[in-house]
């Protein structure tokens, strides 16, 4: 058999369930390229090896059992049982560290599993360990993280994207074929554009956020990384819908067809025939990359030859998107990151009163990135700016969602763009200058703040690195939107870049091959940014 | 739109309960600027006439039958405090003994 860390899940699931590979052999295979590779690339904060294994032996016995007994047919049509799985480490799993990325909850036990981790559970994927984050999901490089950065399997010296970039870098690596991050400004799209994977957030409310760490509450959404379309729907599919303990979880049903895309690629692109895409000209924005933008006017190219239609639109708002998102986004959290007062759990620090020990436990447990968003959040919501910031930025976000629902209106199926302007950057060259880094998002966050589901697949190599195709479909229409990126991508089934492998993954293997600290501390010491 | 002091600063950290250095204040006073100065776009909009947009799905007021739900064990919630006693968490006196 090939390197099973090569597979599909959909792949691992037909050879699980005709018993040509057991989840234990799986999770092993995946374990060991996880553990062996994780110095030089610092995907994961948590690999939990005997979880993972008991895991896939339980899997193993449900495959077995559905195979000899009618009563457990239901095991023999799950897509996911007995497939190795990642969370971004935000995610509660009962009795499993879960840090955010943040000193502040450095040594936090989750008393109890998130609804995901729940559902995946019952699905009966194999959850591996947890992903690393920029801390709190607060920025675009997995630079901001309290346990060091991760290092993109295409170029070490550079950023997987973030703040999903551990999960990105891990599926990308075939560490995992499926992991779980979070996207309340790009952090699911971004990286996975960065790291020439799929990623998808879905429709705001979408999937319960019940266990999960709250970053901008109107904003965050759960979704799936994966490195086929197919995978990525079939992820979505089994943590999606209503769940009572999230009232911001949406009724909406959650259609089988997400998890049936077509497997032919003929079929798959026959989809494409008649779709009208929109394509936003202010996506195309100043300082975009030429290597970027030509890949993406080719894909545009693809889907018309197709036999979709793209005509250009326009999202007037657009350039309001920025300001607005690093008004309400910080200002949401500054409220939801209260809670980590040193006394419940997480963190404590100081031994005075109780204002002394909250000013010593959240001074000494927040990342720089952290403190800035909280100070914004703050002043934007304190006495006298609120009109100014805070419902000044409320009545835009009711503009730029305009935009949307005007094409919507005019019968344009799905928006095709950029996922980001630029391939990945080099570590450190966006953390001198907050706003640069906040532009990693300019393409993505205006999808947060209109509610809508935007997915990023690979779309070819500008200069040796992925960029991502991003499509963005209005509200609850995941199925359709999978759908039209599994017709892009069997439009490009056989262009040579699709199988290529990360050009640095052979590096990553070397125990030599200096750390992601290492190599920050190697350019800053040089000078480089 | 406004500029922000040093003194700004420090009252939106005591705010926040942040406890900061020097050295922080004085970076976050040329940090936060620069960052309110890209917000002055948003003043050149009209938007007098514009409802605000909270979120955006249309769900509002989801209620329950008030009946109790079973919840988390007691020492499972406790387990993370920094100081328990018993079936409590440990805190500073907030008020004096007379």
């Amino acid at each position: 058999m090939t390197d099973p860390t090569r597979l599909h899940a959909h792949e691992m699931a037909a050879l699980l369930r005709s018993g040509d590979v057991s989840s234990r052999e799986l999770t092993e295979a995946h374990l060991a390229t996880a553990e062996r590779d994780n110095r030089a690339l610092n995907a994961w904060l948590t690999i939990d090896r005997d979880r993972a294994l008991a895991e896939a032996d339980a899997a193993d016995a449900r495959l077995a059992a559905a195979r000899r007994d009618p009563a457990h047919a239901l095991d023999r049509l799950r897509p996911l049982l007995g497939v190795p799985v990642g969370l971004k480490d935000l995610v509660s799993v009962k009795g499993g560290q879960c840090t955010a990325g943040s000193r502040i909850l450095e040594g936090y036990r989750a008393p109890y599993d998130a609804h995901i981790t729940e559902r995946l559970r019952e699905v009966g994927a194999v959850i591996l360990g947890k992903t690393n984050m920029d801390e709190f999901a607060m920025g675009s490089s997995t630079e901001h993280s309290a346990f060091g950065p991760t290092a993109n399997p295409w170029a070490l010296d550079r950023v997987p994207g973030g703040s999903s970039g551990g999960s990105s870098a891990a599926v990308a690596a075939f560490h995992t074929p499926l992991a779980i991050g979070t996207d309340t400004g790009g952090s699911i799209r971004q990286p996975a554009a960065l790291c020439g994977v799929v990623g998808m957030k879905p429709t705001y409310g979408r999937v319960s956020r019940y266990g999960i760490v709250a970053f901008a509450s109107s904003l965050d959404q759960i979704g799936p990384f994966a490195r086929d379309v197919r995978d990525a729907a079939a992820l979505l599919h089994a943590v999606a819908g209503r769940d009572d303990r999230d009232a911001t979880s949406s009724p909406e049903p959650v259609p089988a067809t997400l998890a049936a895309l077509p497997a032919g690629d003929d079929e798959a692109a026959g989809i494409l025939r008649g779709v009208r895409f929109g394509l936003p000209r202010e996506y195309f924005v100043a300082g975009m990359e030429p290597g970027v933008e030509a890949r993406i006017r080719e894909a545009v190219a693809g889907l018309e030859a197709a036999g979709a239609t793209v005509e250009e639109v326009s999202l007037p708002h657009t350039d309001y998107g920025l300001a607005t998102y690093y008004i309400v986004a910080p200002a949401e959290a500054s409220a939801n990151l209260a809670r980590y007062d040193g006394i419940r759990y997480g963190l404590h620090a100081g031994d005075g009163d109780t204002l002394a020990n909250y000013l010593a436990t959240r001074g000494g447990g927040f990342g720089a990135e952290v403190k800035r968003r909280i100070m914004l959040g703050t002043y934007a919501l304190s006495a006298g700016y609120y009109d100014a910031y805070y419902l000044k930025a409320q009545k835009v976000r009711t503009l730029i969602k305009g935009d949307f629902d005007a094409i919507w209106a005019t019968g344009v199926d799905a928006l095709v763009a950029p996922t980001s302007a630029t391939v990945a950057f080099q570590f450190g060259s966006r953390l001198a200058d907050p706003v640069s880094m906040y532009l990693s998002d300019a393409c993505t966050l205006p999808v947060n703040m209109a509610g809508l589901p935007g997915v990023s697949v690979p779309c070819g190599l500008s200069d040796g690195l992925p960029v991502g195709l991003q499509l963005i479909g209005p509200a609850w229409s995941e199925a359709r939107l999978l759908g039209l990126a599994r017709g892009y991508e069997a439009i490009t089934a056989g262009a040579t870049w699709r199988r290529l492998e990360p050009t640095e993954l052979a590096t990553a293997r070397d125990p030599l091959t200096p750390t992601p600290v290492e190599r920050m501390a190697a350019l800053r010491a040089v000078g480089a940014h | 739109m406004s500029t922000l002091s040093r003194g700004d600063v420090e009252h939106v950290a005591h705010l926040a309960r942040l406890g900061l250095t020097e050295d922080e204040l004085a970076r976050l006073e040329g940090e936060l600027n620069h960052i309110l100065d890209q917000y002055a776009i948003l003043a050149e909009l009209p938007t007098d006439d514009i409802p605000p947009t909270a979120q955006t799905i249309e769900l509002e007021n989801i209620l329950r039958d008030d009946v109790a739900q079973p919840s988390l064990p007691l020492e499972a919630v406790l387990a993370n405090a920094a100081e328990q006693d018993g079936r409590f968490i440990v805190v500073p006196a907030i008020i004096e003994e007379r």
